[in-house]
């Protein structure tokens, strides 16, 4: 027992470890250019957003349209505590992702006693008002030219592009372990539960509001996390951070990935930012290609890549231990009929 | 400061252009429950047919007149098109997934719009006749005590006659009663012989139609178009449907007019920068304390 | 009428009004613990709005319900929600069945566990052993349920890949993870074949006895009914018509009007 425990622990660490140290390394000797290394952290900035939605959306079952919102506020936030307050970079991001999630906490208030389309339409809303603020709070937030925030992600030429990536990447990992460490342990399930069948999760003892909340203020934090990374790693931002169309463009990640698959939108997240690279030559049929896509697999395969599953990296690790061992076992058989 | 009636005025102008398009959200939400994101760019469609024709033929009131003509039919077939392709497919499909495909065709519809060659993302402005503006002055108000533009006098009687006509086709037509069984009940209604197929595509191009006119209407009273212009009066106009309460008729009526008397005080009086959000609080206010909304119905769900 | 020891719970003359329309009139009952009770009616009658009263889903908006829980301390129901009423020892089935479809038959009971766990996040998060001792005690205690219903061969199925009558059976086991003494089963025969109805009497007999429960049962399967229950009790219209042995309500002329309109065939 403790040695699948270990195993279990082992593969995905070792996994986890690897795709942070290993590129970043890359990036620093080069062998990865910094345009390339640009578009993969940009990817896991996405990937972020997109697990945030996913958190609201997909696994606690409610639509949110303005988590856009919250990113700005962390985006925003960031720059204000490290500029204005003088805190260090590290514990400014850690504290607007806290600050997001206390806007989390009283927006859910009013939103989540709401269910379905109006639920979707009052998180659009708020997304809408926290634009509207931003943009005419000018002495705080710039107005709507926005604002610049140089740090060491964008002024170190050497190195930049690895911090980026080193503080991305690493962050979204540790995003990645935590939330499945949390989603498959006893609040996890009561969040499922609520999603699932709402009725039959309060008449089992699960309280409805507690866990929808729980898992709105999650994902309001996560989403912080992902402004306060974004602005430092973009340099500049604007108040249409929290616009529509941005909430838009992750929710269509976790459309795709899967909702209820936190890696199926990390997947989805990454394969998007790199196909919107790819696709420039098109110029601006490239808007187009986001919104089809969506219609395509909401009317084929409305469940996404994955669907509820999440990736295995163990499974993974079994199926080629496997395929290894049949293969080993056919050669030593072959070899057996050779020598008779 | 404009007097407070000049200020119903505007208002009252803005809020009909409202009324307009918020009678296709809550014609469309009352019969398959669908929150027809879409809506607000139908406008837009409608906004720039207009300006194409009346590049054409001139800022006449000929023009004007074939302008509402061309972009009530463009909207409709826009809108047919819609509906077949991406809403039916979904209808039995689980609500959100609808609601993903309506957002999807938003976003196509602008970036599309976009993208055409003959239209472009810059904004443009639309060709509108002379101002001309009636002004009733007393001793008490030389400035004039309230006063009216003719494109305020068409916006509001126009949206009035097509609202007069909308009631007529609800009420006393076999057209409108089939609209209002489907929305009441569509297992029953077909049962009952009604084409639900076809009362529901009917339901869009009616709506649509009516946001074609509302596009003209608004780009004649404010006009900057540009293929973003629908996502902001789409969005106060569901506003307005819900204030009105979804799915009823005159209830869209009414939280159009009230939204846009409100919404135009709330710039005058308040904050000309925050009446926006002013407007989305009344959205949140109303789903939380009465969300059947001024008109609408409270309905008990089964367990 | 003996009280306090015996009661498991009062249900004095609640009534509840929908809209104008009154669905329970006046209902009165007193369920002993222990019992085996029956709720029969024709469709409408208002059975399934009793057990949503019970169970916390609608308030009444008249009369009271008492109750006596596991440590026999005396509740009124008043504004409890359904997830209170659990943690004191009510609990309940679906007449359409509700169970958590996208998640295994294991953690569809795993969340009725939810109320006695005691890690707290921080466990949660960084896997600490005491995390991992309380997975075990769940874990233990599925298994335990599963083979009692002699299901354990489904502990990672998906609940919606469940046949029918397993998943009647599901929720059954899932009510039951919460150690209830007060279990309200919604028509638990339901869709099921004269087999399968004879061994979920069997069943119910079983956990009554092992579990030591109070059970009040909807039925329309008058075989389940008159086989089980001790005391019935008869709604129509939203009021109670008779109540007593199986005996007597198979003899009662109110009743027998009630569902067949005259005739005494079929029960």
């Amino acid at each position: 027992m403790k040695n699948k425990v270990l195993r279990n622990m082992l593969i995905p660490g070792i996994v986890a470890v690897a795709a942070v140290i290993v590129p970043a390394i890359l990036i620093e000797m080069n062998v990865i250019d910094g345009y390339t290394a640009q578009i993969i952290t940009l990817g896991g900035i996405n990937a972020i957003m997109a697990i945030s939605v996913n958190v609201i959306s997909g696994i606690t079952g409610q639509l949110s349209l303005g988590q856009a919102g919250f990113q700005a506020l962390g985006a925003y936030a960031v720059i204000l505590l490290t500029v204005n307050c003088h805190i260090p970079l590290p514990i400014s991001i850690i504290l607007s992702g806290l600050i997001a999630a206390f806007f989390g906490f009283l927006i859910g208030f009013p939103t989540l006693k709401l269910e379905g389309d109006y639920l979707a339409i009052v998180t659009l809303a708020f997304g809408e008002i926290i634009r509207i603020f931003l943009v005419n709070l000018k002495d705080v937030t710039g107005g709507p030219n926005g604002k610049q925030f140089s740090t060491i992600f964008t002024t170190s030429l050497d190195h930049g592009a690895m911090i980026s990536y080193l503080a991305i990447i690493g962050t979204l990992v540790l995003i990645i372990i935590l939330l499945q460490n949390f989603l498959r342990s006893t609040y996890g399930r009561a969040i499922l539960a609520v999603r699932e069948d709402s009725i039959a999760a309060k008449s089992n003892g699960i309280g409805v509001f507690k866990y929808k909340m729980t898992g709105f203020v999650i994902a309001s934090f996560i989403a912080g996390i992902g402004g306060a990374l974004y602005a430092p790693f973009i340099g500049f931002i604007k108040p249409d951070l929290a616009s529509f169309n941005n909430s838009i463009n992750h929710l269509i990640y976790v459309v795709l990935g899967g909702m209820g698959s936190v890696t199926g939108s990390v997947v989805a997240a990454f394969v998007l930012t790199g196909l919107q690279e790819v696709l420039r030559f098109l110029k601006d049929y490239r808007l187009l290609i986001y919104p089809l896509i969506l219609i395509f697999v909401m009317l084929f395969r409305p469940q996404g890549l994955l669907g509820m599953k999440e990736l295995s990296f163990v499974k993974t690790w079994d199926k080629l231990m496997g395929l290894f061992k049949k293969k080993a076992a056919a050669k030593i058989e072959v070899k057996g009929e050779d020598n008779e | 400061m404009d007097t407070f009636l000049k200020q119903l005025i505007n208002g009252l102008s803005l809020g009909s252009i409202y009324a307009l398009i918020a009678l296709g959200y809550t014609m469309v939400y009352g019969i398959v429950k669908l929150i027809n994101f879409a809506h607000g760019d139908v406008m837009m469609i409608g906004a720039y047919t207009g300006y194409f024709v009346l590049k054409a033929f001139g800022a006449t009131p000929f023009g004007l007149f074939m302008a509402f003509i061309a972009s009530m039919v463009m909207c409709a077939i826009l809108s047919l098109v819609i509906e077949r392709c991406a809403y039916r497919p979904l209808r039995n499909a689980p609500r959100l997934n609808s609601l993903i495909t309506a957002i999807a065709v938003e976003l196509i519809l602008q970036n599309l719009m976009r993208v055409l060659p003959f239209v472009g993302p810059n904004p443009r402005e639309f060709p509108t006749m002379p101002s001309k503006v009636f002004t009733l002055r007393t001793a008490a108000y030389p400035e004039g005590l309230i006063s009216i533009s003719n494109i305020q006098l068409i916006v509001i009687i126009a949206s009035a006659v097509l609202m007069i006509v909308l009631n007529y086709v609800i009420n006393y037509t076999k057209t409108g009663k089939a609209m209002r069984a489907v929305s009441h009940d569509m297992g029953a209604s077909s049962l009952m012989g009604v084409s639900v197929n076809r009362t529901i595509a009917i339901t869009f191009v009616i709506g649509s139609v009516l946001a074609g006119a509302g596009g003209v209407l608004y780009a004649s009273a404010y006009p900057q178009i540009d293929p973003t212009m629908g996502y902001i009066p789409g969005l106060k106009a569901f506003v307005a449907a819900v204030l009105g309460g979804i799915g009823s008729v005159p209830g869209a009526m009414i939280g159009g007019v009230m939204l846009g008397v409100i919404e135009t005080m709330a710039k005058a009086y308040l904050s000309s920068q925050y009446a926006d959000a002013i407007s989305y609080s009344i959205l949140i206010i109303i789903l939380l304390v009465k969300p059947a909304g001024l008109l609408g119905k409270k309905t008990n769900v089964k367990v | 009428m003996s009280k306090d020891n015996d009661l498991l719970m009062k249900i004095n003359n609640i009534s509840i009004v929908f809209g104008g329309l009154c669905a329970v009139s006046g209902f009165s009952c007193d369920i002993h613990k222990g019992e085996m009770l029956g709720l029969i009616g024709p469709n409408g009658a208002g059975k399934t709005t009793v057990f949503n009263m019970l169970s916390g889903i609608y308030k009444p908006t008249d009369g009271q319900i008492t109750f006596n829980d596991r440590n026999g301390t005396l509740h009124i129901l008043g504004k409890a929600s359904p997830a209170a009423l659990n943690k004191i020892g009510i609990a309940r089935t679906f007449q359409n069945i509700r169970l958590f479809n996208n998640l295994t038959v294991a953690d569809n009971i795993r969340i009725a566990l939810h109320s006695d766990r005691k890690v707290n996040p921080l466990d949660v998060l960084f896997r600490t052993p005491k995390f991992r001792r309380d997975e075990q005690i769940m874990t233990n205690k599925v298994h335990e349920l599963l083979t009692l219903f002699k299901m354990d061969d489904c502990y990672g199925e998906l609940a919606k890949n469940l046949p029918y009558g397993k998943q009647r059976k599901l929720e059954i086991a899932r009510a039951l993870a919460a150690n209830p003494v007060f279990l309200l089963l919604d028509e638990p025969a339901a869709g099921m074949n004269p087999q399968e109805t004879d061994e979920l009497m069997k069943l119910i007999a079983l956990i009554r006895k092992q579990f030591n429960l109070t059970i009040l049962l909807i039925e329309h399967d008058m075989h389940l009914v008159m086989g089980i229950c001790e005391r019935i009790v008869v709604l129509d219209y939203g009021r109670k018509i008779a109540e007593g042995t199986p005996e007597e309500i198979q003899k009662n002329p109110e009743v027998i009007k009630a569902y067949l309109g005259g005739e005494a065939a079929g029960l």
